[in-house]
């Protein structure tokens, strides 16, 4: 089949970018979206011009590399997958894809529609750990989980990290992919001594980072690959009240 | 130089016991004063840079993804192995041992797999610690699946995501060390060399892959820990990014390449759709837990499955191996399916193709219960295909998974440059000839948790604490070198594709260095390659210019390494004159077509020396004996 | 206290704010509903402008109307404020965008100002007018023991007022957009109070769009009412 594309191009983050149209021949239904994207780029790189610039790594759905805006929406229209797993039997002939980064003030452009994400990184440094060294632990089974909680805790930790909630929401808030993070370890008994610091820190990063609040539109569960429930927003915030009225610190970052 | 394995002497069980006593250590307050760097955070790399961090010395590590958490540990899916007899059906440290050195077809060092069992149930406790979610039962305890070559149920696993969830464990403990300032992180950084001053390794140089800068890094100890190079065959189940640079440098400047021809190609595969594909994915192998392998008795029957009666189908695996069925060991699967599709029995439009049927389970079980253990892969697999495997069975190939073979290192995990260590798939060390299903990410978090920061701790000790002299022309050099190379790849500006280059590649290591392999064949890839990597030098094209992000770049970089890694993997393969795990040579089978090792010529890891550009390297052989295994043809019947 | 600020200047913070405040002005929007309703009533506005100088006079009830102004106030600013800070955090919008949510849940900010809008209208016309006007007149109603009561004639105002086409259209698109406000926002108050819960907050939901409808519609029917006079319609 064929295609024309609209692509977001931007040399780099200090270049303004715009809107390139090309055209995409020849496409097969079986093909993955980015390996459309490999064609176009072959095409481009023998015309001598610049092939499109895109974060892509394990083309299998779980390293969050992968970050195309598709048709107005995070990760194109399929719900529950990431682009690399989105084929192209998706589209029809004679379509326009309209391909665009993830925008947020937190994911500046580097480059084309490579964003930089480190925000993201940033947050779980400033408390998304157990404080527990490599030795010294106790036996596995010492811990006992009921299967409830680690299948809750389990849903919260499928997270790949690949900012699909920030780019779906029309404030760029990251409330999805944090709760997540807090969520996972909010309901393990490992999480619980650190629980009140984690959320004050984690919450403080994520709106230094310059991430909007949560308007509970539900977009970024609607198009999270991982279906990461926006309960764990609630259970986010639950945290963060309980951490406000009962925290025993008073100099907050 | 003499390959010393390094190996402790003394019994078994007390080998790493005894020989962690006898290592040097580093004072805390000390610690502080030496720098280390880590390349690669996966399991090995991230667990490495934490543990190391938490310990007090200064971590420097780097990544080529934009952030460590996508490293490609974290698409592994089944789970890992562990001896912690949880099921009390008879497994032990010695069990997990035995069973890895004979999934391996006996091609590993016994010492470091004894030590990779022994450690193999901390990893299970750390991970818990840190909050990593496994499956649990009802009561609350851990629950363990079956996998291949194991009559045991020791795999620990997170549904079918446990790479992502033991590398989320290991990336957590390393934020916590970025915060504390222990370890600095550089994301986007690809290390293009290491430089070696007297011998030793003192740091690597990167390119900056944001501002396409060339930087050099001084440290006193340098850990590869940057996985395999299974994307030498173009397709295979690694990310795209996954490539064999940083070994492959290392080589160059004088660390030996082990048993480079030793490949692991997985059985459950999705099978190739077309030319356009960049990358096959991977049916985790737990689902031969309850998918049963098929294909028709008839040669060319082309019915759709559910029109073939049962007595028309031919359980292959099943019927060749009663015992194991359908659980035989990776590369045991993946011939006879490859057998079946050579004989002209494959399924689906190409022919390259098994049945794996889950309809049995789904009346046993039900459909809930199947889809709670496999949704995820299910709902994969139809994601790809766009069929639904709950109605019709699975279609499946083998693949390029794995990479055994690696830089050689010793009992300490050093390579033969001294202060560079490999870790993780990066070595060649564990796994023998055959990697057995869940040992992977077990490898990775024992040697980036428990046994890398011992032994380079020893080693440090050794050097001592003086300042790493970053001005030393050393630095200067590599850096001018990797500047001289980048400008080369720009300056050629050709007429063929480096995607072109990269996929003629895989077709020949494919072709005559993959699941069969013969002289004849082997010959004709030598000289296919050479010529090869020739043309590349001469008529590449990559656009773009080095201050920038320049993906075309990147790509030119890795292919042009996996040219030559090529070549001395199809060495390897003509040297090895046996069969022994996912090494087939087809001139030494028994006659029931199944590998037939050569203990008496072959028992031995070949260790390779790089001799300069286009040079014949030489091999070094490390003797591999064996005091507890007895080596037996390895029969799964 | 600065952990006390900088709790509650957090984007949580801020949020807790907006869903007490939000939740609050719900619970007054049902008072408020019920004394409104009294205009219905075919009395000649006696029971309303009894409901009015009790509003206006009760020292508890003064109380908390000081809290409510408060309430409006802080949920109109920290709304503001927060709408502010979202649209900052995406300086570069998209091309194009398909979006997975309601209209009204991407429209608050809007639907807030126009509410906002509709209330300084309304309290300049009544509330303002009622509490600072000496030219309105009283009217007087007999009472059963002693002298009537004598009471100023806000009934009269709003009867009056209300007969203005373009009051009522106001009126009736105000309405329109709180029920919008309404829809997304009681729901959602629950949420960033923490109150999601498997079992619950279906109720919440269903609960919450009947309020946003039922509600509003009530409030709106009135202006309506008395335009199309309907209480002689119906009850003469």
């Amino acid at each position: 089949m064929n295609l024309k594309l609209k692509v977001w191009r931007q040399k780099n983050a200090k270049t303004p970018g715009k809107m390139v149209d090309y055209d995409a021949p020849g496409i097969s239904p079986d093909m993955s979206f980015l390996e459309m994207l490999d064609v176009v780029n072959d095409g481009l790189i023998r015309k001598g011009d610049e092939p499109i610039a895109f974060d892509h790594d394990c083309r299998e759905g779980i390293c969050g590399s992968c970050s195309l805006h598709i048709n107005g929406r995070p990760h194109g229209p399929l719900k529950g997958v990431t682009v690399c797993q989105l084929h192209m039997r998706s589209f029809k002939d004679g379509d326009t894809v309209v391909i665009e980064p993830w925008r947020a003030k937190a994911f500046p452009v580097i480059k084309d529609l490579v964003t930089d994400r480190s925000a993201l990184d940033r947050i779980q440094q400033a408390g998304g750990f157990v404080t527990v060294g490599t030795g010294g632990v106790p036996d596995a089974n010492a811990i006992p989980i009921s299967k409830e909680i680690a299948d809750q805790a389990f849903d919260a930790a499928t997270c790949i990290q690949c900012g699909a909630c920030v780019a779906a929401c029309k404030n760029a808030s990251a409330m999805l992919f944090v709760s997540a993070k807090i969520s996972q370890l909010a309901l393990l008994p490992q999480g619980q001594v650190e629980r009140k610091t984690r959320v004050e820190n984690m919450v403080a990063q994520m709106d230094e980072e310059g991430f909007g609040a949560c308007s509970v539109t539900g977009a970024c569960e609607a198009e999270c690959p991982k279906g990461i429930s926006i309960s764990n927003i609630a259970r986010m915030n639950r945290e963060y009240y309980s951490a406000m009225a009962t925290s025993e610190h008073v100099d907050l970052k | 130089m003499l390959l010393e394995s390094k190996a402790p002497a003394g019994p078994l069980a007390d080998k790493w016991k005894n020989h962690k006593f006898n290592l040097k250590l580093v004072n805390p307050a000390n610690r502080r004063k030496y720098d280390i760097i880590v390349v690669g955070s996966g399991l090995a790399g991230s667990a490495a840079a934490a543990t190391l961090g938490e310990m007090g010395y200064n971590v420097k590590c780097f990544c080529y993804q934009d952030s460590p958490r996508r490293a490609h540990s974290i698409a592994a899916q089944g789970g890992i192995n562990a001896a912690k007899n949880y099921k009390n059906d008879g497994d032990s440290v010695y069990r997990l041992f035995y069973d890895t050195v004979k999934g391996g077809d006996y091609r590993a060092r016994e010492a470091n797999v004894h030590r990779l069992a022994e450690v193999s149930v901390n990893i299970i406790d750390q991970c818990v610690a840190q909050g990593v979610p496994f499956a649990r039962e009802y009561g609350g305890f851990l629950d363990n699946r079956s996998f291949g070559g194991a009559q045991v149920s020791r795999t620990f696993y997170a549904r079918g995501q446990t790479g992502q969830q033991l590398l989320l464990g290991a990336y957590s403990a390393l934020n916590r060390q970025i915060a504390e300032g222990t370890v600095k992180m550089y994301p986007r950084h690809e290390m293009l060399d290491v430089v070696t001053i007297e011998g030793h390794a003192k740091g690597i140089v990167t390119r900056n892959m944001v501002t396409g800068e060339i930087e050099s890094h001084a440290a006193h100890a340098v850990l590869l820990c940057t996985g395999g190079y299974g994307n030498v065959f173009y397709l295979s189940t690694n990310a795209q990014g996954c490539n064999v640079t940083a070994a492959w440098r290392a080589h160059k400047k004088g660390a030996y390449f082990g048993n480079p021809c030793f490949t692991q190609i997985h059985p459950t595969c999705i099978p190739v759709s077309g030319d356009h594909q960049s990358k096959l994915t991977l049916m985790s192998e737990s689902l031969r837990n309850d998918g049963r392998v098929w294909v028709p008795k008839a040669v060319g029957d082309k019915r759709a499955p559910e029109l073939i009666p049962e007595d028309e189908r031919d359980y292959f695996l099943e019927r060749k191996y009663p015992s194991f069925g359908n659980l035989v060991p990776r590369d045991v699967a993946s011939r006879n399916a490859k057998e079946m599709c050579d004989a002209g029995k494959g399924v689906g439009a190409s022919g390259l193709a098994v049945y794996l049927d889950f309809a049995d389970s789904i009346q046993r079980l039900g459909e809930s219960a199947v889809a709670e253990r496999y949704g995820n892969l299910f709902d994969m697999y139809a994601q790809i295909t766009g069929e639904n495997p709950y109605k019709s069975p699975m279609r499946i190939y083998p693949a390029v998974h794995y990479t055994m073979g690696g830089l050689w290192v010793d009992y300490n995990l050093m390579t033969t440059i001294p202060g560079l260590y490999a870790l993780g798939e990066a070595n060649f060390s564990d796994h023998g000839a055959n990697r057995l299903g869940a040992s992977a990410l077990m490898q990775g978090l024992a040697d980036g948790y428990f046994v890398g920061p011992s032994t380079v701790s020893d080693y440090l000790a050794t050097i001592g604490p003086g300042k790493v002299d970053s001005s030393h022309e050393a630095f200067a050099k590599a850096v001018n070198d990797v500047k001289e190379r980048v400008k080369k790849l720009l300056s050629i500006n050709g007429t063929k594709l480096v995607s072109e280059y990269h996929r003629e590649l895989g077709h020949i290591m494919w072709d005559y260095c993959g699941m069969a392999r013969n002289e004849a064949g082997l010959l004709k890839a030598k000289k296919m390659i050479s010529d090869l990597r020739a043309d590349f030098w001469k008529n590449v094209k990559v656009t773009g210019e080095n201050e920038e992000l320049n993906q075309s770049l990147e790509k030119a970089g890795r292919v042009a390494d996996f040219l030559e890694l090529g070549e001395l993997m199809v060495d390897d393969a003509l040297d090895r004159k046996e069969s022994c795990g996912g090494h087939f040579r087809e001139e030494s089978q028994t006659e029931e077509n199944e590998a037939k090792r050569d203990d008496e010529n072959y028992c031995y890891v070949a260790a390779w020396e790089y001799k300069g550009d286009n040079q014949p390297e030489t091999l070094h052989k490390e003797a591999l004996n064996f005091e507890y295994v007895k080596l037996t043809q390895r029969s799964y019947k | 206290m600065s952990w006390f600020t900088k709790s509650f200047n957090s984007s949580i913070g801020k949020k807790l704010i907006m869903a007490l405040t939000g939740l609050f002005l719900c619970s007054f929007l049902v008072i408020h509903l019920i004394g409104n309703l009294q205009l219905l009533k075919n009395d000649g506005g006696e029971a309303f402008n009894i409901y009015a100088k009790f509003m206006t006079h009760n020292p508890l009830i003064k109380t908390i109307s000081y809290l409510l102004y408060a309430s409006i106030l802080g949920h109109a600013f920290y709304g503001l404020n927060l709408a502010f800070n979202n649209k900052k955090a995406r300086p570069v919008d998209y091309y194009t965008t398909d979006n997975q949510s309601t209209w009204s849940s991407r429209n608050m900010a809007i639907l807030g100002t126009m509410l906002l809008v509709f209330i300084a209208v309304h309290m300049a016309d009544f509330w303002w007018r009622y509490h600072n006007d000496n030219t309105i007149p009283y009217k007087s109603y007999a009472s059963e023991f002693g002298s009537p009561q004598v009471l100023k004639d806000l009934y009269g105002m709003v009867m009056f007022a209300f007969k203005t086409e373009w009051i009522v259209a106001f009126y009736v698109i105000s309405m329109i957009a709180m029920a919008y406000h309404l829809l997304h926002g009681f729901q959602s108050g629950f949420q960033t109070l923490g109150l999601n819960h498997k079992k619950y907050t279906p109720l919440v939901k269903s609960f919450g769009f009947i309020f946003a409808i039922i509600i509003p519609a009530a409030f709106a029917l009135i202006p309506i009412w008395v335009y199309l006079d309907l209480g002689n319609v119906f009850f003469n």
